[in-house]
Order: structure tokens, then sequence, then C-alpha cells
């Protein structure tokens, strides 16, 4: 061709091989393009980004064990009599789905190690997505462009919680089989159609022969798909929009700062994730987890002290543990209010916090983009809803636990229940309070660091006898630091009249949202951060105080 | 350190980064100063301290391929039934232990090799990119608005109101044909949760030993678990029916019950109720012989035997059903009918 020059045509005779097979992609993929953009795409470091990445790679160590599983494993109810080498087992009477995973267990070799690193890869994954969404939370990186991306992250973790229970459901022991029975009764506390959901769910009456059958496309594909396409959502997301950083030195809206993808972010990413499958590796071969074998298979009229679900479900239990027995009973019909309230609380409180990034918007009316993070101390009212959610959450994960909490510390269980009941609607208002406390406190201390220094530990004596401690002015990154986050105004409904005596017309929704905007930006909860004439008269003064 | 060492170490230093393109106003106290200065890390400036990272980082990945040779021999070496003592472990599963072991050692070494790389011998130099509002610009925007007017209008989808309309009710209809199918997921509720196994003149059979009882194998302070006569493990639907027919029997003093019926359903102070808690349905397995009363061990509703077993604790929300009960000519216990009450949790039909 006569455009091609010389030169080019020549260095394609002797391109090396790699060259020939990315040029061979790109001119089915076009990955040249998409190198331009991401092959040096920054990524800013800070130890609690790496919490995402505990649950990218721990859903992955999920997928390869789980993969493996499904090898060995036989999702079904039909009963019979265990033969195999665990004598404590043999001639009892179990499903196959049990006896499977006896001799997963048992016979494979390195099937229990494949066993307990799905089980111990699925509660890293969970706690990974709590801390995760909690960083996220208390540094406000929800913020717009990224609610969506968070709606995604909390979907994920919704979903690993049923995910999670759907696993451990399979096996068919004592256990899971406890908790079956479990979800029986919330589908049969559903007013009206509730015997209709558990006869279709369960094929019959609980717990029937076909519901392990059910229950395994459903962990092994249903969710896990779902969950893939919102992972991969979520991490096009990460990558479009580019990471948020914590604020500092050089950082601003409009830049990130920090390592290229290749090659500093690809080597520590990628071998982070050898670190967290070779620390589930080693873990799973010195904690056991979930044996079942000591469990034993599952019957209805059969059950074992100190029965608890995995963590995530929990704060589940504890709702379900800590709730009045209510029922309501009229006209033949039955309301189940003592199962069914907490089983709609549940949710409701979870999505409490999914939603929390479009609540905010709407109150603080703020339509800009954030890439820089808050230091929680900067957003009180945000910190302390954070906290106050995560205070009921611990709350009812106490109730969850209220047996345990009662054997081992010798307690009453109703002392605990009672005191969960109370704590869960106390606990939080009071959390609240003392962490909004806690950031003004914080923000005034920066204030006073910023206008008189740091306080060095020396004590000088003046010559007149007078003791003073001397402060260290900050240098200028951290003056920077403690000054750059923005102070907004709440938002104002305006004048009820306007200049014309007219009177306005204000909707109640337009009243909450200036009286919840006050509570976020209002005086009361915001130390007013030290202005650039403050700092100067007193830096002009005499010397530090 | 050789002079060529040094001249590269000095094209590092943080003159040439983007820290200058910062403003920064003399007399603002608060401007952000820009990037800190890079600092050299001893790799970047000595060659024997990058050369000493190199052999770390190789005697890791090392580490890693024994450890992986070391697992492939474990697993052909060591018999899947063997059990070792792991001190403070106890006694444990050797392949599970060796195998897990020796992973976790492969898998953290590479991981720890790859990090120790990327921190002492990649580049530690942090670099600034720019970025772009994410919202289009308002000429992209009109554009694209534009183009949609296009293709809305040539569509006829806002003229040609009968077509869409129709199109949003085929649309409408057509899942319901998936909502059709599922119908065969299970039966129709009916009255099955109100009917048992139990039936007059069954005979109470004990749960362990599969014998009939007698009064007298009821001792006071103790919890029996019975089932209905004719049950047992190898019936098709034993899971099933034994999930609503489970009984606890406990032996009382007839002057200590309180509740009237409950006497009269009793025999010689011997009680039947429902294993089956009211709550959510787990078998409950806890006694208290002083004050006759009963825990369930999943969410730790108590119930009192002595007063017809009322929930005095607990989420359940009402009391357990009691099955009647007599001892026939043959000195056997049997229940005379079914429950009065469904067992187990409640439900929109119990009523």
């Amino acid at each position: 061709m006569s455009t091609t020059s010389d030169s080019a045509a020549q260095r394609r005779g002797k391109a090396p091989a790699g060259e020939r097979v990315a040029d061979w992609a790109d001119g089915r993929l076009g990955i040249y393009s998409l190198a331009k953009a991401n092959m040096r795409k920054i990524f800013p470091d800070h130890w609690s980004f790496m919490l995402g990445e505990v649950c990218l790679y721990s859903f992955i160590i999920i997928i390869l064990t789980g993969v493996y599983l499904t090898l060995f494993f036989h999702p079904s109810m039909g009963e019979v009599t265990y033969e195999g080498p665990y004598v404590p087992m043999q001639g009892v009477r179990m499903s196959e789905a049990f006896q499977s995973t006896l001799d997963i267990s048992f016979e494979v070799r390195g099937g229990l190690l494949m066993r307990q690193i799905h089980h111990w890869a699925a509660l890293v994954f969970l706690a990974g997505m709590f801390t995760h969404m909690m960083r996220v939370f208390f540094t406000g990186a929800f913020r717009k462009p990224r609610e969506i991306n968070w709606l995604f992250g909390f979907l994920l973790f919704f979903l690993g919680m049923m995910t999670g229970f759907t696993g451990y459901s399979l096996p068919d022991d004592l256990l899971s089989g406890t908790g079956l029975r479990f979800i029986e009764g919330v589908f049969l506390s559903i007013p009206v159609v509730g015997t209709y959901i558990s006869m279709f769910v369960f094929g019959g009456e609980f717990p029937g022969t076909d519901l392990i059958a059910r229950l395994y496309p459903v962990h092994v594909l249903l969710l896990p798909g779902i969950m893939l396409g919102l992972l991969v959502a979520h991490l096009i997301l990460v990558f479009y929009h580019k990471h948020t950083q914590y604020p500092g030195a050089g950082k601003t809206e409009k830049n990130v700062v920090g390592m290229p993808l290749l090659p500093v972010y690809m080597a520590k990413a990628g071998g982070f994730f050898f670190l967290v499958f070779g620390v589930i590796a080693a873990l799973s071969a010195i904690a056991t987890i979930n044996p079942i074998w000591t469990i034993g298979p599952y019957r209805p009229d059969q059950v074992s002290t100190g029965a608890q679900p995995d963590w995530y479900m929990g704060f589940a239990e504890g709702l379900v543990r800590v709730m009045p027995g209510w029922e309501i009973t009229a006209w033949g019909h039955t309301l189940v209010l003592g199962v069914f309230i907490p089983i709609v609380l549940f949710p409701m409180v979870l999505f409490a916090i999914g939603l929390y990034p479009f609540i905010e918007s709407w109150i603080t009316g703020d339509k800009r983009e954030h890439h820089i993070l808050d230091r929680p101390r900067n957003a009180p009212t945000r910190t302390a809803f954070g906290v106050a959610w995560i205070t009921a959450y611990f709350v009812m994960l106490v109730g969850g636990g209220n047996d345990l909490w009662a054997t081992h510390f010798h307690l009453s269980i109703n002392s605990i229940t009672w005191f969960v009941r109370i704590a869960f609607f106390a606990g939080p208002v009071l959390a609240f309070i003392a962490t909004k406390r806690i950031c003004l406190g914080l923000q005034r201390r920066d204030k006073d660091k910023v206008l008189h220094g740091r306080e060095t530990g020396i004590i000088k004596r003046l010559p007149h006898g007078e003791f003073i401690e001397v402060h260290e002015p900050l240098a200028q990154e951290q003056l920077h630091m403690l000054t750059q986050h923005d102070q907004p105004e709440p938002y104002e409904i305006g004048p009820e009249v306007d200049e014309n005596g007219v009177k306005q017309k204000i909707k109640p929704s337009q009243r909450l949202r200036s009286k919840l905007s006050k509570g976020y930006y209002g005086g009361d909860n915001v130390i007013p951060k030290p202005t650039r004439e403050e700092y100067r008269e007193i830096t002009s003064g005499h010397g530090h105080h | 350190m050789s002079s060529h060492e040094i001249s590269e170490a000095e094209d590092k230093l943080p003159e040439e980064r983007g820290a200058a393109s910062v403003v920064r106003p003399a007399d603002d106290p608060f401007a952000d100063p820009g990037l800190p200065p890079h600092e050299h890390r001893k790799q970047d400036i000595d060659e024997r301290a990058a050369r000493r990272s190199e052999r770390t980082v190789a005697l890791l990945f090392t580490v890693s391929m024994l450890a992986t040779i070391a697992f492939i021999a474990a697993y052909v070496a060591l018999p899947v039934d063997k059990y070792i003592y792991v001190f403070p472990i106890g006694h444990i599963s050797a392949l599970n232990f060796a195998l897990g072991v020796t992973l976790g050692i492969a898998l953290f070494t590479i991981g720890a090799g790859a990090v120790h790389w990327a921190r002492t011998l990649m580049s530690d130099v942090e670099i600034a990119d720019e970025r772009h509002p994410i919202e289009a610009s308002p000429e992209v925007k009109s554009k694209v608005l534009e183009e949609f007017r296009t293709g809305a209008k040539e569509s006829g989808f806002g003229r040609r109101k009968l077509a869409r309309n129709t199109l949003f009710g085929a649309l409408a209809l057509v899942p319901l044909a998936g909502v059709v199918l599922l119908r065969d997921l299970g039966p129709l509720p009916g009255t099955k949760l109100r009917h048992t196994k139990w039936a007059k003149g069954k005979r109470l059979m004990n749960y362990n030993t599969m014998q009939p009882l007698r009064p007298e194998d009821i001792a006071v302070g103790s919890l029996t678990f019975a089932m209905p006569e004719g049950m047992s493990e190898e019936q098709h639907d034993f899971q099933t029916e034994i999930a609503k027919a489970a009984l606890m029997l406990v032996r009382l003093q007839p002057e200590n019950i309180k509740d009237k019926r409950e006497l009269d359903w009793s025999h010689e102070g011997i009680v039947a109720f429902s294993k089956i808690c009211t709550h959510v349905g787990c078998p409950i397995n806890l006694y208290e012989q002083q004050t006759h009363h009963v825990l369930c061990p999943c969410h730790q509703s108590t119930f009192d035997l002595s007063d017809g077993g009322r929930v005095i604790f607990g989420p359940a929300g009402h009391a357990l059903p009691q099955l009647r009960i007599r001892a026939n000519d043959q000195g056997y216990l049997e229940a005379m009918g079914d429950f009065s009450e469904p067992v187990g949790p409640a439900y929109w039909e119990r009523g």
C-alpha cells in the first residue's frame, strides 16, 4: 500500500511474537485503544482500598472451589444408609446430599480442604463486603458519580448473604435443616399467600424431597450468575469513574494520584490475590469449619443446642429471636406478626443503608462530582448515622447469639433478650449522639492544630517564670489537608412571602428537606473551619500559645 | 555507587514531576503545596540493595515451587484416613493439614514475592492522572437528544397509539405464561397443615426403641419423645410426617397441673405436647424439671408444660398443642385423636 511507510513494513516483518499476537487481537478486538486508556491507569494506594480487593479475590476463590465441589456433590434428598468409612455414621439413614458431603470430607483426597476453603472464603467474602461498604460509607465515596456503583455493591452484599445461606443449607445436615425449617416458618407467616409459597417452594409439606435439588441450581448458577454480572459492572464502573482518593497535598477533584496499573498496581493486586488465597488455604488447614459429620443428618424432630447461622445471618436471626410473639387471630385468620415483622424489618434495615446515597444527595442538594474522600469527622451527621446503623446491626448480632452469650457469660437469657429489645432502639440513638459529639470534637481539634500548631510536648520556662508548651506550626501539606474540605450552607426554602407579599406554596417535603439539611450543615452540626484571616492574625502575633 | 547511578537517581528528583502545575499563591497559607517530593528507596540508589531485594523475591517464588511439590507429595503419600495430633489444634486429618499448609505457603509466597517486587524494585513514583467529567458536554447532549427525537419520530411510537398500546398489552401478558408454569412446583395447601399421623387408638411409640410406651416408662423429671404407632424411618414420607407428629411426654404431679383441660387430657399426670415449636417449627428439646418449662434451642421460646403449654417467654405466639392421651386396656399409652389444632408455626389460614 502506498500509505505504508517502508520502515513500518520492515518492522512488521520482524515484529516479535508477542507484538504479532497483539496485532492479531487488535485487528479483531481493538485492544490497543483499550490499553491506551487503561494500561497505565492510575490507582491510588491506601490500605482501606484493599478491602474491596479481598471481596473480589474471595469471590474468585469461592467459584474455583465451588466448581470443584460440584464434581462430587449429589444434590438429592433421596435416602440412603451410610456405609462409608466414617464409623459414627455407619448405618445411619441420611440424604444423598449429606452422604456425598461426608464422602467429600472423608474419601476425596483434598475434598475436605476444598470444602473448608469454600466455606471460609464465603465468610471472608461477606466480612470483606461489610467492611468495604463501611469504608465507602464513612468516607463518602458513594457520592456522585458513584451512587449506582454503591447500589451494585449493596446488591452484591445482599445476594452474597442469600448465596451463603443457600450454600450452607445444601449438605442437609441437622443444623442447616433447622435453618430451612425456620425458612418454612417465615413463609408461613406471610399473610394470605404464605402457605402457598411454602408448598410451592418445598414441593409440598416441609421438608419434602425436592428442596435440596431446587436450592442447588439457585446456589451454583442463578445467584452466582447474577453476582458475577454485578461484579463485572461494579469493576467497570470503578475503572470508568477512576478511583477516589484521600485528601492530601497534590490531590484535587480533577486528578487521581497513585501508581500505574502496569506494572505496580498489577503486581500488588495480583500478588494480593495470592496472599488472600494463601491465608484462606492455611486457615482451612488449621481451623475446621462446618463439621457436618459431628452434626449429623437432618431429621425434623431432632435439634442440637447452640444452633447458630453463619455470622452474616446473625442479624436476621437476632430480629427473629428478640421479637415478641405477637399473633392476631380474627375472622378465622391469623396474622403472625411475631415472625412477619422481623422478616420485613430485616431487608428494610439493610435497604436503609443501601439507599442512603440517594437520601443524602436529596437532603444536601449536592449535584457536584466528588472524587476526594471525606474525612469522617467532617461529615458528622453521616458518620453518626453510619455508626448508629452499625450499632443496630451489632445489637442484633448479640440478639442472634443470645443463647451463646447466656451460656458463655452466665447471664440470664431473658435479661439478654430484654437488653437487645431496648438497645435496638436506644443504642443507635446514643451512638448517633456520641459519634456526632466526637466528630465535632475532632473538628475543633483540627481547627486548633491549624491555628496554634501541633503540641510538641516540650515545656519551656520563660524568663519571668511562666511555663508554656511549645507548639509547632504545621507544615503546609497538613494545613492544606485540614482545611481543604467544603462546608456547604444548609438548604433554605427561601422566604415564605415573596417581595410582592404573595405567600409561597411550600411543600411538606421541602420543609423536611430543609430541616434535615440543617441537621447536616446547620450551625450546631459543623465547626467553622479556620479562615485564612484567623490564621494570619494568630500567626503574626507574638509567639505561639 | 557509580557516578552513572547518581545521575540516574537525580533524574528522579521531584522538580520534573507534575507538582509544578499546582497553583500556589504566596498569600494563601492553606494552599495545596502540590505532590510531595519523591523520596528514594534504598533500592533506587543502591544496586546492591536492589539485588538483595531481587534475591528475596526469587527466594519467595522458589519456596512456592517447593511448597507445590510438597503439596503433590502429600497428596500421593498420605492416606486419606490418617489422623495426627497437632498442638494446639488436636487430632486432625493429616492430609487436610498437609495439603492446606503447603497450598497456603505455595500461594502466599507467590503473593509475598510479587508484592515485595512491586514495593522495592518497581518504580514508586506517584503519578497524577487527569480526571474528566462523567457527564457529556452540552453539544453532545443536544446532538444525542436530537437523534433520539428523530428515531422516536421515525418509529411512530407516539403517533401510532393503537400499535403501541397493544404492544404494551402483549408484553404485559406474555410473562403470565411463565408464572402459570410455576403452578406444579407444589400442591395446594388445603388442610394438610391441620392433620398429623396421630389418630384415635394409635399407641405412643418410644422414639429411640420404637417400643410402645407404658405409663410406668415415663419417670418424673424426664422428657420422653414419642411418635405414632406405624411410622418408621424407611417410609418415604417419614421426614414430612415426623416434622408434624413429633411428641414429647413428661410426668407431672397431677396437683401441679394448673390448667383444667390439660389435666383432663393427661393420664396419671403424664401430659403429651407437640414437640414442634409454635414459633417457626424447631423441635423443642430442653426441659427444666423443677419448673416444668421447656425451651426451644433455636430461638429460646419457653413454654410452661404445667399450664397448658402456655408461652412464658420468647418469640412464640401461641401455646404448644396438647395431645389427649390415655392408657388402653393392655396398659399402653394411646392417643384419643389427632391434635385439636394445627401443630407448629402459625399461618394465615390457621385461625
